[in-house]
């Protein structure tokens, strides 16, 4: 049987979890609460990514710069021109969506190393103009206002909103990376010469594909704005976009929803870090050398690793799909 | 645009040809992407000013910059990249990571005001030349980049080595066939790659200051020079560093808050028509 689109035996287990997140704000203290609202963002995020990354064959490193952008129209929208949240939100993601089409138009002509440097250099771009266009930036001291509606303001309702928010963008990502569109890109990630041999527009798919993964990017930027209340140009930056691949790779390339066990990962790690020490920049470094060297496949991909010994494949995970592991643990 | 705009365009040019032509020396030979080049031009500037200020020495100062710059990418190249294999992504990632230690480590240890590099009392004061009166410091600074551009071409069109890096861009595989211990090559390359990067930052370090966030400029200028001029290519770096230096000038003069839009936009439309770049070779590889 299938319930919207899943076996009855994945649904329930996603009905589990959904019950289980939905509890945790009743559990927790208002800063955790925080930190669980931020690992459900940063996830949406990561998932965005994994998108390209994991289904298309092309990683970005300009995501952060496209989520930024929608939490800087977010705050501008709602602080400074004083339209609706609601208003707010959707111009956000609607910038968002069109910084991506812009960064598509360029990128989907390159792959490999080349589409890398492309959308880092553009990422780049946007962090530039968010530090020097100071009139409507603020410049290095950012944008401040309060964004949220008051039913959103308490620590749990905001949780929840955004909990109902990630559910349903994790649900409509799921649905494009298995729809026929999805195939195609996985085709093209595998073998682009096939896939154009086969008739199939591969500069529009993944024009389309990086349009789409930016609107997710977008969404989760607006749902930062409201979360945060403040962008500066350090929301854009490099930095931004790396710590999403990293969660991305962390979860496992191509896993979709190790997304979110990337980014709670690491969001866990820096806050770890941040009560000892100052120098996070420094272990996300060290994180990100340590993952390079020995675990490309991420923590699912290890977990996966130590139980293929014990359990033959398992239902839920896909196959490793990707480039950035050996090709020949499969 | 006037002569003064004219040459600090030049000398900027000439500076940022420094650093790219470590980029893509390093890009072209060993297909590593370092996005640690950045940090590396930093600290080389960071390094090069604690010596030239102790030593009261600008060419100590250079000196000992290339030295300790090519020391951090010996250890980056053999003690790190040597373990995620061929593997692109990993590579450029890990790369990052290395950036990013290195940025932290740099702020640690200098904080996070702004250094200028003392200018040796000869590079001093000014003179006259194109009818205007100019930094003779930074015209020495245009003199370095083309004194660096005519070594890079005498040894990569006259020399053995030269001959085995030219080789090796071309295709690495053939020349260890025949032979060649490829991988000593790759490590000279990445040494020198480097030290350029440490070189740069010390002249660098001296007209436009050294702060935590100079890294991300001069790394986003690098991989536009890259991206317009081609993989592996010195003279593509040197039309590159010229069109990124000029029109970065052109862009801070005529629409300051928006100037990087005008390096962009000459950069997405040759993409457009040449993604390769200007002098790039599609490769067998």
């Amino acid at each position: 049987m299938k319930i919207a689109g899943m076996t009855s035996r994945a649904a329930v287990a996603v009905l589990v979890v959904l019950v289980i997140a939905a509890a945790l704000p009743l559990l927790l203290s208002n800063y955790r609460i925080e930190l669980a609202t931020e690992i459900l963002i940063f996830g949406v995020l990561a998932m965005s990514i994994d998108i390209l990354s994991g289904f298309a064959g092309r990683t970005s490193l300009g995501h952060g710069a496209i989520f930024g952008v929608s939490g800087y129209v977010v705050v501008y929208a709602s602080a400074q021109a004083g339209l609706s949240p609601a208003a707010a939100i959707l111009l956000g993601v609607i910038a968002a969506t069109l910084v991506a089409v812009v960064f598509a138009l360029l990128a989907v002509r390159t792959s490999g190393v080349y589409f890398l440097l492309l959308t880092l250099a553009l990422g780049m771009i946007v962090w530039g103009i968010c530090l020097r266009w100071t009139q409507v930036t603020g410049g290095e001291n950012g944008l401040r206002g309060d964004v949220r509606p008051a039913f959103l303001v308490g620590h749990r309702a905001f949780y929840w909103a955004v909990l109902a928010a990630t559910t349903l963008v994790s649900y409509a990502m799921w649905r494009f990376v298995r729809s026929p569109f999805g195939l195609t890109l996985l085709g093209i990630r595998d073998s682009e010469s096939r896939m154009k041999s086969l008739g199939y527009n591969v500069p529009l798919h993944l024009f389309i594909g990086f349009a789409v993964s930016g609107f997710f990017a977008g969404v989760a930027g607006a749902l930062y704005a409201l979360f945060n209340n403040f962008v500066s140009p350090s929301t854009v930056a490099l930095q931004q976009s790396v710590e999403g691949v990293l969660m991305m790779i962390a979860g496992g390339v191509g896993t979709l929803f190790g997304g979110f066990v990337g980014a709670a990962a690491i969001i866990a790690l820096e806050n770890v870090v941040s009560a000892y020490t100052e120098r996070w920049q420094t272990v996300l470094g060290l994180t990100f050398i340590v993952i390079m060297i020995f675990a490309p496949d991420g923590i699912i991909g290890m977990l996966r690793a130590i139980l293929v010994f014990r359990f033959r494949s398992s239902p839920h995970i896909a196959e490793p799909r990707f480039e950035l592991g050996n090709k020949d643990t499969s | 645009m006037s002569a003064f705009q004219l040459l600090n365009g030049l000398t900027y040019a000439a500076l940022l040809f420094v650093v790219a032509s470590g980029f893509t020396l390093i890009f072209g030979l060993l297909r590593i992407v370092n996005l640690a080049h950045g940090a590396l031009y930093l600290l080389g500037g960071y390094i090069g000013f604690a010596i030239a200020t102790r030593t009261g020495s600008f060419a100590l100062g250079g000196l000992g910059a290339m030295a300790a710059i090519a020391a951090i990418g010996l250890v980056l190249d053999q003690g790190l990249l040597r373990f995620v294999g061929d593997n692109e992504l990993r590579q450029v990632l890990l790369t990052l990571g290395f950036a990013f230690v290195l940025d932290d480590m740099a702020l640690v240890i200098w904080g996070g005001d702004s250094f200028t590099v003392p200018i040796p009392q000869m590079l001093k004061g000014g003179m006259r030349v194109f009818g205007v009166y100019y930094p003779t410091y930074r015209l020495f600074v245009l003199a370095t980049g083309v004194v660096v551009f005519a070594g890079l071409w005498l040894l990569l069109n006259h020399t053995r080595l030269g001959a085995l890096i030219r080789a090796g861009v071309d295709d690495a595989e053939m020349v260890e066939a025949s032979g060649v211990n490829i991988r000593r090559v790759f490590l000279v390359t990445f040494l020198l790659g480097s030290a350029l990067a440490g070189l740069g930052g010390l002249m660098g370090g001296a007209f436009l200051s050294l702060y935590p966030s100079a890294d991300a400029e001069i790394l986003v200028f690098s991989l536009a020079i890259v991206i317009i001029g081609g993989r592996g290519s010195l003279v593509g770096v040197g039309v590159g560093s010229l069109l990124v230096g000029l029109l970065n000038t052109l862009g801070q003069v005529m629409f300051p808050e928006l100037a990087y839009f005008v390096i962009f936009g000459p950069m997405a439309l040759l993409l457009a028509f040449r993604p390769l770049g200007l002098f790039g070779k599609a490769t067998a590889a």
